[in-house]
């Protein structure tokens, strides 16, 4: 067999030699180039894959004490929080999970969108982010539905009748989704199934975004591609130790929810069972999902041949769709906004449009929250049809550093002696 | 990061306590409790004035379905106790041998007893309105525990020109402001062991401790354990941050 094998340990060998997962994990976690001047943005990635293996284990173990049953369901949430031992942490740990997962990976998206992360070579690294996203969503909007609260029932009722809207097939859809003519017991059985099933269809897509990943290697603040061995760092320890350093603060808010806030994310009608004869006065969905839901509402009359409602559900979905041709809309010759006079307010405007959007979308929809919401819609559009590819081609970018190493070292080549040997020991 | 910690302490105290508004836009006033704050516990001798005022003033209408008799040991109560306290009660139990249903009295492991045997009944006998399960009103209102004070206190006479249905009372509190329930505490409506004069206000306050405890029993355990765990991650955080500042030296 083949023997060029660094490893000592005879059976660690003998395995690497048929297997080589000991040189693969050497290779693409412990030598692996980063950029050296990454800043603490980009430990979000690494945050997000905690919450996953976290929400996983914890979701493992309360399945174990759920019924999926109209008739049991909410008791049985109930028992795990009063009865089950350490239920209650169990269950807040998987409740405020959600919302941690789309806070980070909010942020690990609007570090691509102000980084130009999305931008070539990164494009599939990109869409399969968005892939990601779409999943998350799917997963945590039926994770909702378990509990069988007021929320959870009526969250359901309105989305799933959004397919209705879809001309043809509509109706058949929303049959297929319910298992029968309304939200009931066929509904919560497979929700649930596909609630246990899709985190682990996330496990591989983020699996082949990381994949995707370590081809492209990390973007950096400054946008430029790594030219040498001066501009990088060994993954192990530096990131090793950076990572962890986001993690320990990461545990240390996500901790204080689940202890001291758990139910700040929450909606008190969730604590009342879900009862198909009452509705409740104002319908709304988790947080993180609220710009979206803002948008689907935004449209009140119809445009031309298509309804309102159906517009407002193409709308809706597109915001996300749209994500996945950004790489191209985008025609700037730069990618950091460090280096983008213009779109680095560009940027802000954006971002402020996106929690303007998440307020309207927990407002009824009426008056001014409605007109607010309208306009943000448009924008949001606009931003990526409109401002994305025309101030690309108009914008002046500023002159970019002749190398990472320039800007860091203030001097261009000077890179200090242990990093640079670190790095050399294994070309 | 001591200070990030304050701040966002801060936001998060806003956001869960803030005024909440009542459908209405009344403003819920905003009052303190034992159980509030991140060392708050819940107030024993209140919890068991709240009981007795659960069994004499609500049970005839409200059920508690999801307490256990065992669960009164949160209160402070000894096992003999619970025992005594829960034989009072029948349940039904069965089938025996002869295929029969039976009543005996209830045990420590039964559920609290339920006032009607189904929702129908329960309407039956409050002109056609459903009495809520008690068990989870704290965490299942806005506002929480100033809400149920606010409503248990907000009878009152209506403002000129309200009219008020048939069989509904004025609150101040209630969304719409009109309610199906009769004032339900009433001066010296309950008379307690250990003294304390029953006002209204003090009898809302020992049942909103007592259903607060209801909707949460394990909230000491969380917060107690949650200390432990931002003590640790707090040092070991700390720590981290140590070993990446030596692990990066060379390269800035
Ligand atoms: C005569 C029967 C009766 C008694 C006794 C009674 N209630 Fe009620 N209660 C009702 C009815 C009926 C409703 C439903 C009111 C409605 O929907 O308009 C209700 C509603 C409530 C609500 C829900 C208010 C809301 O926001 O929906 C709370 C909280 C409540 N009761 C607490 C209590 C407490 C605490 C006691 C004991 C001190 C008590 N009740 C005694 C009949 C009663
Ligand atoms: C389960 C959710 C996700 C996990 C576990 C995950 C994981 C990671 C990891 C570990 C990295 C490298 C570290 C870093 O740059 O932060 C990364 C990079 C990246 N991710 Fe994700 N990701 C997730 C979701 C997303 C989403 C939703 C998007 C965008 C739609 C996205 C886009 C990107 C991009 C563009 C990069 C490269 C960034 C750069 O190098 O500047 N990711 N991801």
């Amino acid at each position: 067999m083949s023997t060029g094998s660094q490893w000592k340990n005879p059976v660690i060998r003998w395995v690497d030699d048929r297997l080589p997962i000991f040189t693969y994990m050497d290779h693409e976690y412990q030598q692996f180039p980063m950029p050296r001047n990454l800043n603490y943005f980009w430990n979000f990635g690494a945050l997000a894959s905690i919450v996953l293996v976290v929400m996983v284990v914890t979701g493992v173990m309360l399945a174990m004490q759920y019924t999926p049953h109209v008739d049991y369901a909410f008791d049985s949430v109930e028992r795990i929080r009063r009865d089950v031992n350490y239920g209650w942490l169990l269950q807040y740990i998987h409740m405020n999970g959600g919302s941690m997962f789309f806070i980070v990976v909010y942020i690990h998206m609007f570090r691509g969108l102000y980084y130009g992360s999305y931008k070539a070579p990164r494009e599939l690294l990109w869409m399969l982010g968005v892939v990601i996203l779409l999943l998350m969503m799917a997963t945590a909007f039926m994770g909702y539905v378990l509990p069988w609260g007021q929320m959870s029932y009526w969250g359901a009722t309105v989305i799933t009748n959004l397919f209705s809207a879809i001309p043809l097939v509509g109706d058949w859809i929303v049959t297929l989704l319910w298992g029968g003519f309304s939200v009931d017991n066929a509904t919560l059985n497979r929700f649930y199934s596909l609630h246990y099933l899709m985190p682990f269809v996330l496990f591989a897509v983020v699996g082949l975004h990381v994949v995707a990943l370590h081809v492209s290697k990390s973007n950096n603040p400054d946008g430029i591609e790594m030219k040498g061995p001066q501009d990088s760092v060994p993954f192990h320890p530096y990131f090793t130790a950076k990572d962890s350093v986001g993690v320990g603060v990461f545990l240390l808010f996500f901790a204080f929810f689940v202890f001291y806030a758990p139910n700040f994310f929450g909606e008190p009608d969730n604590y009342i069972e879900a009862n198909p004869l009452q509705t409740p006065s104002h319908i709304v969905p988790e947080w993180y999902f609220l710009p979206f839901y803002a948008i689907l509402r935004s449209v009140t009359i119809d445009i031309l041949f298509i309804p309102a409602k159906l517009m407002g559900v193409l709308l809706m979905f597109g915001s996300i769709l749209i994500l996945f041709i950004l790489p191209w809309l985008d025609t700037a010759r730069v990618r950091s906004a460090k280096y983008r006079p213009i779109y680095k307010y560009i940027f802000w405007i954006f971002f402020v449009d996106c929690i303007a959007l998440g307020w309207v979308g927990s407002q009824p929809a009426e008056g001014t929250a409605l007109i607010i919401g309208q306009v943000a819609t448009v924008y949001y559009f606009a931003h990526f049809l409109l401002v994305m590819p025309i101030l690309g081609k108009i914008e002046t970018p500023l002159p970019l550093p002749s190398s990472i190493a320039e800007p860091v070292t203030g001097g261009g080549g000077g890179a200090s002696a242990g990093a640079a040997a670190a790095k050399m020991e294994k070309p | 990061m001591l200070k990030a910690i304050k701040t966002l302490a801060v936001i998060v105290s806003l956001g869960v306590a803030g005024p909440a508004l009542a459908a209405g836009g009344v403003e819920i006033p905003k009052r303190d409790w034992s159980f509030q704050g991140l060392f708050g516990t819940y107030d024993r001798a209140a919890m068991q004035r709240g009981l007795q005022i659960y069994q004499e003033s609500c049970a005839g209408c409200h059920s508690i379905r999801l307490i256990y008799y065992r669960n009164l040991a949160d209160l402070g109560y000894t096992a003999e106790q619970i025992k005594a306290f829960a034989a009072e009660n029948e349940v039904e139990d069965g089938p025996n041998d002869e295929g029969e249903m039976y009543m005996r009295p209830a045990v420590a492991s039964d559920r609290f007893i339920k006032p009607f045997p189904n929702d129908n009944a329960a309407r039956a006998g409050n002109n056609g309105a459903l009495p809520p399960d008690l068990s989870l009103m704290v965490e299942a209102r806005v506002g929480g525990p100033n809400y149920l004070y606010a409503v248990l206190t907000g009878y009152g006479e209506p403002p000129a020109g309200t009219e008020v249905m048939d069989g509904m009372s004025y609150n101040k509190y209630f969304p719409g402001h009109q309610i199906a329930m009769p004032p339900p505490l009433s001066e010296d409506g309950v008379e307690f062991a250990d003294g304390t004069k029953a006002t209204v206000e003090q009898q809302a306050k020992d049942i909103t401790t007592f259903l607060a405890w209801a909707s949460e029993p394990n909230m000491e355990a969380r917060k107690s354990m949650g200390l432990k765990v931002m003590l640790f991650l707090l040092v070991f955080t700390g720590l981290l941050i140590a070993v990446k500042r030596r692990i990066w030296a060379d390269v800035h």
